[in-house]
């Protein structure tokens, strides 16, 4: 395996508050991991670092290899246009979807291809196909997202971010949203991608999803890394307190003995 | 007192040929006024401080000042200060140009900033531009809300153009006044250009308000 | 094109321009308070039950809503005395067309406050045995006005703009003085941005304070 992603000792600070406090991370290409933790403790945070929708106040990031940014004078400095390019690298799918609503869901699902990667119409439109009828949504092309049930949007959200070919995808809780009985098709479709290799990071409360489909899982509290490790021994014995609290609070999902 | 229409009727044309004119001072104080308006807008919205300070002066001091104050001082004070021959109709293109692009910034800004920020982070997180992003997926959002604010805007641009006459341009008013002189018939000149500026501005007005009603039908809100 | 900014021409004509200033407080205050308050009767007006008092008030705001203002102050300054044999001077004349231009408009910025307040507030009142007039006066007007303010402000904004249209038919206001000053000092660079800077400096602050009005007004909400 080889590694995909790593993060070396990430730290975020709006004004005078800490949000992350260190956090050293290597994703190995395929992996699925999943990040838990209550609310407020940065897992947000951290995921909007990692594609620098917020730019980290120190750290380093690697991706495939490559440092992101150039390091002068001890500080890490980024271009604007290497950020972009950046982003069109890394697969982000959001609690509300953020669909474009004047956009048809194949115009959605061409958007990026097309103004980022300046790929030709026909093309994209073929990749968006392909992406649509991934997610099982091929028929819906030609509508607008304002039709769609929540879970439907949130799986063309999916596909647009697919479209773009990420190297690794993140999720912020995608199915927090959505009214319980359209959970499980969403999380039907990122089961799929796990198994398919795509190389992923979740936020999510959903424990059966993390219980089955990761490979690791973080326990994020207050800005670090509080504990982590493979989810059939983490979630069911974890090692701190602060672990088995969170766990207790989400007791409605059941773990299999 | 008696109402007689002929002497006017006779000279229908000059007052045809007044609303030519003002049509023409109002197209065109729209067509440098939007893109400037546009401008001024994003200047206003731009983290580079300095920038934003200078478009937000500007509006501010466009939508603060009278604009019969505005038109004089383009057309008696430019001159001197850059040497150029002022014609009324450039006083009157500048002036409103300006003007209005005062008012189209504050309604450019007020539908950018009503879009989700949903929006910004979806177009962002697939690697667009902030340009990109305000080209594709902002702006045709926020210009589809900001419709029947630029349209009421537009009509007051259109009573607004009513000034140049007393720069001696000869638009609709300038026409009246010259007429209401030759035929001595100012009741009946004054009634009628009234009536016209009612009937056009009334449509107008009808026209926008059927949009607005459309637009609401639509699900699209609006922004004022 | 270096021009030499003399300000001192200004200064010197200050108690010509004060004339001016004075001219246009003057009709600023006696148009807003005509305008704005003559609006509330034919915002109310338009809000009637009956066609004979609501259709002449809708009448009366579209026609003075959907002319221009010059217009309106020229039609009463030349047209009007012909129709009526009533002179009109150019404060009369000034006074007329920028007030019932406003009565119009602040006729539609009260009906939309009356008409935002919900049915249930109307029922409140009934429900405690008050009629439809001590409704309106004690329960809806208040709270509509509180409402309208913002938009009320706007307007009074414009009016006090509108003042200089009243130089066009020789009322002595602001820039009426400018243009004499200028006229005989031949300096319209340091006249009209006078009169510029001085509308700026008034109105600015008020702007500012309407944005903080709004604020306040939305959280009160
Ligand atoms: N843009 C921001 N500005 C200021 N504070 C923020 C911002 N984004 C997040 N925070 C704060 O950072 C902390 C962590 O937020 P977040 O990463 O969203 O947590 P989580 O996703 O785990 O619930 C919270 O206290 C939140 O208020
Ligand atoms: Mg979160």
């Amino acid at each position: 395996m080889s590694e995909i992603l790593r993060i070396e000792n990430l730290h975020k600070s709006f004004g005078d508050l800490e949000v992350l406090k260190g956090i050293d991370l290597a994703v190995q290409a395929g992996e699925t991991v999943v990040l838990l933790g209550s609310s407020g403790s940065g897992k947000s945070t951290m995921l909007r670092c990692l594609n620098f929708m917020e730019t980290p106040t120190e750290g380093k990031i690697h991706l495939n290899g490559e440092l992101i940014g150039t390091e002068r004078g001890g500080r890490m400095r980024y271009r604007e246009a290497e950020l972009c390019a950046l982003r069109a690298r890394i697969g982000m799918v959001f609690q509300h979807f953020n669909l474009f609503p004047h956009m048809t869901v194949l115009e959605n699902v061409m958007e990026g291809q097309v103004i980022v990667l300046g790929r030709g119409k026909p093309e994209a439109q073929d990749k968006a196909m392909a992406q649509l009828d991934r997610v099982g949504l091929a028929e819906k092309a030609a509508e607008y997202p304002a039709r769609l049930s929540g879970g439907q949007k949130q799986r063309v959200a999916i596909a647009r971010a697919l479209a773009m070919d990420p190297e690794v995808m993140l999720f912020d809780e995608v199915t927090s949203a959505l009214d319980p009985e359209l959970v499980g098709e969403v999380l039907k479709t990122i089961r799929q991608l796990a198994e398919d290799g795509m190389t992923m990071l979740c936020v999510t409360h959903e424990l059966g999803f993390a219980y089955h489909v990761a490979n690791r899982v973080l326990f994020l509290h207050e800005g670090t890394i509080l504990e982590q490790g493979e989810p059939q021994s983490i979630l069911k014995a974890p090692a701190t307190d602060r672990m088995s609290e969170f766990l207790e609070g989400h007791s409605l999902f059941k773990l299999p003995d | 007192m008696e109402w007689n229409f002929l002497a006017v009727l006779r000279d229908f044309d000059l007052l045809m040929l007044g609303l030519l004119n003002t049509l023409k001072v109002t197209g065109l104080a729209l067509l440098f006024g939007v893109p400037l308006g546009l401008a001024l807008a994003l200047s206003r919205l731009s983290t580079f401080r300095i920038l934003s300070g200078i478009a937000g002066f500007i509006v501010e001091f466009f939508r603060t000042t009278p604009p019969l104050v505005q038109l004089f001082w383009f057309f008696f004070a430019l001159p001197i200060l850059i040497d150029v021959r002022m014609t009324p109709l450039i006083a009157a293109v500048v002036t409103f140009s300006i003007q209005s692009s005062a008012f189209f910034a504050e309604i450019f800004r007020g539908g950018i900033l009503s879009i989700d920020k949903g929006q910004w982070e979806g177009a962002k997180a697939i690697g667009m531009t902030y340009g990109q992003c305000q080209r594709r997926i902002i702006l045709p959002q926020a210009i589809k809300r900001m419709i029947p604010a630029f349209m009421e805007r537009s009509i007051e641009l259109l009573k607004t153009t009513t000034l140049v006459s007393t720069v001696a341009y000869t638009d609709l008013m300038f026409q009246a006044n010259e007429l209401a002189q030759k035929t001595f018939r100012p009741l009946e000149v004054y009634t009628i250009v009234a009536a016209i500026y009612f009937v056009l501005i009334f449509l107008f007005s009808q026209f926008s308000i059927a949009v607005e009603h459309r637009l609401a039908k639509s699900g699209e809100g609006t922004v004022r | 094109m270096a021009h030499n900014w003399d300000f001192a021409t200004i200064l010197q004509n200050w108690p010509v321009l004060w004339v001016g200033i004075k001219g246009t407080v003057f009709i600023f205050v006696i148009t807003a308070i005509l305008g704005l308050g003559g609006g509330l009767i034919v915002g109310i007006a338009r809000y009637s039950k009956s066609p004979f008092v609501s259709w002449p008030a809708r009448a009366f705001v579209e026609v003075f809503r959907n002319t221009p203002v010059l217009v309106q102050i020229i039609w009463f300054y030349y047209a009007f005395p012909i129709l009526t044999g009533i002179e009109t001077d150019p404060f009369l004349a000034a006074v007329l067309g920028i007030s019932l231009n406003t009565m119009a408009f602040s006729a539609e910025i009260y009906r939309a406050g009356i008409q935002s307040i919900n049915r249930a507030q109307w029922e409140a009142g009934k429900a405690i045995g008050m009629n439809y007039n001590q409704t309106l006066r004690r329960i809806i007007l208040p709270v509509a006005v509180k409402r309208v303010l913002p938009a009320l402000t706007n307007r009074g904004i414009e009016v006090f703009k509108m003042s200089t249209l009243a130089s066009v038919v020789g009322y002595v206001e602001t820039l009426n003085q400018a243009k004499l000053i200028s006229d005989l000092n031949f300096n319209p660079i340091e006249s009209y941005t006078a009169v510029a800077v001085i509308f700026f400096v008034v109105l600015y602050p008020v702007v500012q304070g309407t944005y903080v009005l709004e604020r306040m007004l939305r959280k009160g909400d």
